[in-house]
């Protein structure tokens, strides 16, 4: 039997942790709350047929146009150039770890993808504006903007190569080793095996990882921001300086732009899209992850 | 990571105290299974085999004979499979791993600096203790090795003989291009033993083939087993003593590690030479 004295600290344990577990909820709560909101107010006087097939986009200058295509096509272009350099890199490094590395080189690997996952991301942004478009875009492509979607594609690929990199690991290392050493008893080699049987096996969950690795991409706002400009710009030229959603919002948050104007009204409009966005690939991506566990059981 | 030692400096312990080798005399009226086995496909010479700091095989030799099947019994953790996995270097994915002693395959060193694993296991097969079929169709289970082995004859007909062979294509004739996941536990095995055999090895080792399965498709597995003999050199690791007398020709009984006894089945199970081998199949312990 518990004391009265035990009961009420136990009552009182429950409800602490009940609060903590609270905060992350209610929070999240009031984010789509706030977004949902003030989009309404947004919508209310321009049209979602505008705002989601209108392709100009200029809410700060006359004359005025909400479409805001411009922003979602920056945004997939940089997101989607992105996974360009990060899933072969990504991928051939699971490989190598899960496959090819001994334990000990695969000790000492792991750890180096982690910081390369610690880098401040404005620390990247810098890195694309100040190295890779002026020491490596230009001389190479003399026709690159000061500002462009390719530089800021490039560092957020590597930013997302530990995500796709560890979680491919985890999805290859948890193909049976039965499943392997069928495979290598039937004469083949590393090779062979590695991209045949392990790779395809494992597919689901390779799949998981890079819908995962998007959505960080599609929501990256720093280095994007830093490097790929503040131009809006219905363009799937990478050399071309463009504007993404994230970069939008900064740019407003950070200006001048009174509460309650229209103006204001257009980040949140622009950050329920994201977010509606980013939380489809994420879902699709927890999908995907959850078939990918069920198949060698 | 593997250390070999060459045949010359190796120390010649092949009767020590604890091993015996099979140069034991003829016995009278003796068929080809109780003679000494003057030409093995597979020798092991003085084997030792270590895991780190664990000792798993004690110096055994043994001479495996061509197109018979060779019972290796013991308790478990005898080091029985891990000899079997020698054979065709399975072993080399365990990175603490090593080995001295000589193993020879038709003379050749396996482990020696010119031997290719790969290559290795085109002519020595394995078939595992729980059945490890391709997430792939059944006809592509069969067929996959033999591609990637650039086989270059007429891929339908390799299948078709191959699953014929393994006593499974009366039952998949009619299903090759469904999910090999879809068969019962003994028809998986009997397909991951067509897989095998499709790259026509000399060599099958098999490790507790039927330790996952139920009587009636260990039955059939052993009916193959006995056909698969005409053609095949058979190793087979079980830890079921009833099995190893119903289908080997000869039987080496390990324990601890090392070889205790190695000789005509028949004579293991009725007249066995040493007091632990009566003890382990008279079913004192193990």
């Amino acid at each position: 039997m518990l004391t009265v004295a035990q009961r009420v600290k136990e009552r009182g344990v429950h409800a602490a942790l009940l609060a903590c577990a609270l905060v992350s909820i209610l929070t999240t709560l009031g984010i789509v709350w706030v977004l949902l909101t003030e989009s309404l107010a947004f919508f209310q006087q321009v049209s979602p047929w505008d705002f989601y097939l209108g392709t100009r986009w200029a809410p700060l200058l006359e004359p005025r146009s909400y479409g805001v295509l411009p922003l979602v096509c920056g945004t997939f272009l940089v997101a989607g150039s992105a996974l360009l350099v990060a899933i072969p890199v990504g991928l051939a490094t699971a490989v190598f770890l899960s496959e090819y590395a001994t334990p000990r080189m695969r000790g000492a690997a792991k750890p180096v993808l982690e910081v390369l996952a610690g880098v401040p991301t404005v620390v990247y942004g810098y890195f694309a504006l100040m190295f890779i478009t002026p020491h490596v875009l230009r001389p190479l492509l003399p026709g690159t903007g000061v500002f462009n979607a390719a530089s800021a594609a490039i560092v957020v690929g590597v930013m997302i190569i530990p995500t796709i990199a560890s979680l491919s690991d985890d999805a290859l290392r948890a193909v049976p080793r039965s499943l392997r050493e069928g495979a290598y008893a039937l004469s083949t080699t590393k090779f062979e095996v590695s991209a045949r049987v392990t790779v395809p096996a494992a597919l689901s969950g390779i799949v998981a990882a890079i819908l995962l690795a998007l959505a960080r991409a599609i929501g990256e706002t720093m280095a994007v921001a830093l490097a790929a400009g503040m131009t809006p710009n219905l363009t799937a030229n990478p050399l071309a300086s463009i504007q993404t959603m994230t970069s939008y919002i900064v740019q407003v948050s950070l200006g001048d732009t009174p509460a309650g104007t229209i103006e204001y009204q257009t980040i949140f409009a622009v950050g329920l899209t994201l977010f509606l966005i980013t939380l489809a690939t994420n879902l699709v991506a927890q999908r995907v992850m959850r078939r990918f566990r069920e198949v060698y059981e | 990571m593997v250390k070999l030692m060459t045949p010359e400096v190796r120390p010649t312990t092949a009767n020590s105290a604890g091993t015996f080798t099979v140069s034991v005399a003829p016995k009278e009226g003796s068929d080809a299974a109780h003679q000494v086995v003057a030409s093995p496909v597979i020798e092991a010479r003085d084997v030792t085999i270590c895991y780190g700091g664990t000792l798993a095989v004690r110096s055994v030799s043994l001479r495996i004979p061509e197109r018979q099947v060779t019972a290796i019994i013991g308790p478990s953790g005898c080091g029985k499979s891990t000899l079997l996995r020698a054979i065709n270097r399975m072993n080399d994915f365990i990175p603490s791993m090593s080995i001295t002693g000589s193993l020879l395959f038709n003379g050749t060193d396996v482990y020696g600096a010119k031997t290719d694993p790969v290559e290795l296991r085109s002519r020595i097969g394995m078939v595992f203790q729980k059945p490890n079929p391709f997430p792939k169709s059944i006809f592509r289970n069969v067929a996959w090795g033999a591609k990637i082995n650039g086989y270059r004859g007429h891929i339908e007909e390799l299948v078709e003989k191959s699953l014929r062979q393994a006593a499974l294509w009366g039952e998949v004739k009619d299903k090759l291009h469904d999910s090999a996941y879809a068969l019962s536990g003994g028809q998986q095995q009997r397909l991951c033993i067509a897989r095998a055999i499709a790259l026509s090895p000399e060599v099958l080792l098999m490790d507790e083939p039927c330790s996952a399965l139920d009587p009636i498709a260990t039955a059939k597995i052993e009916d193959l087993i006995d056909q698969l003999k005409s053609r095949f050199t058979v190793v087979l690791v079980t830890h079921n003593m009833q099995q190893a007398a119903r289908v080997s020709d000869r039987t080496a009984f390990m324990y601890m590690g090392e070889l205790i006894e190695y000789d005509a089945t028949d004579l293991i199970f009725t007249k066995p030479k040493q007091q632990r081998t009566q003890d382990y199949i008279t079913g004192r312990f193990g």
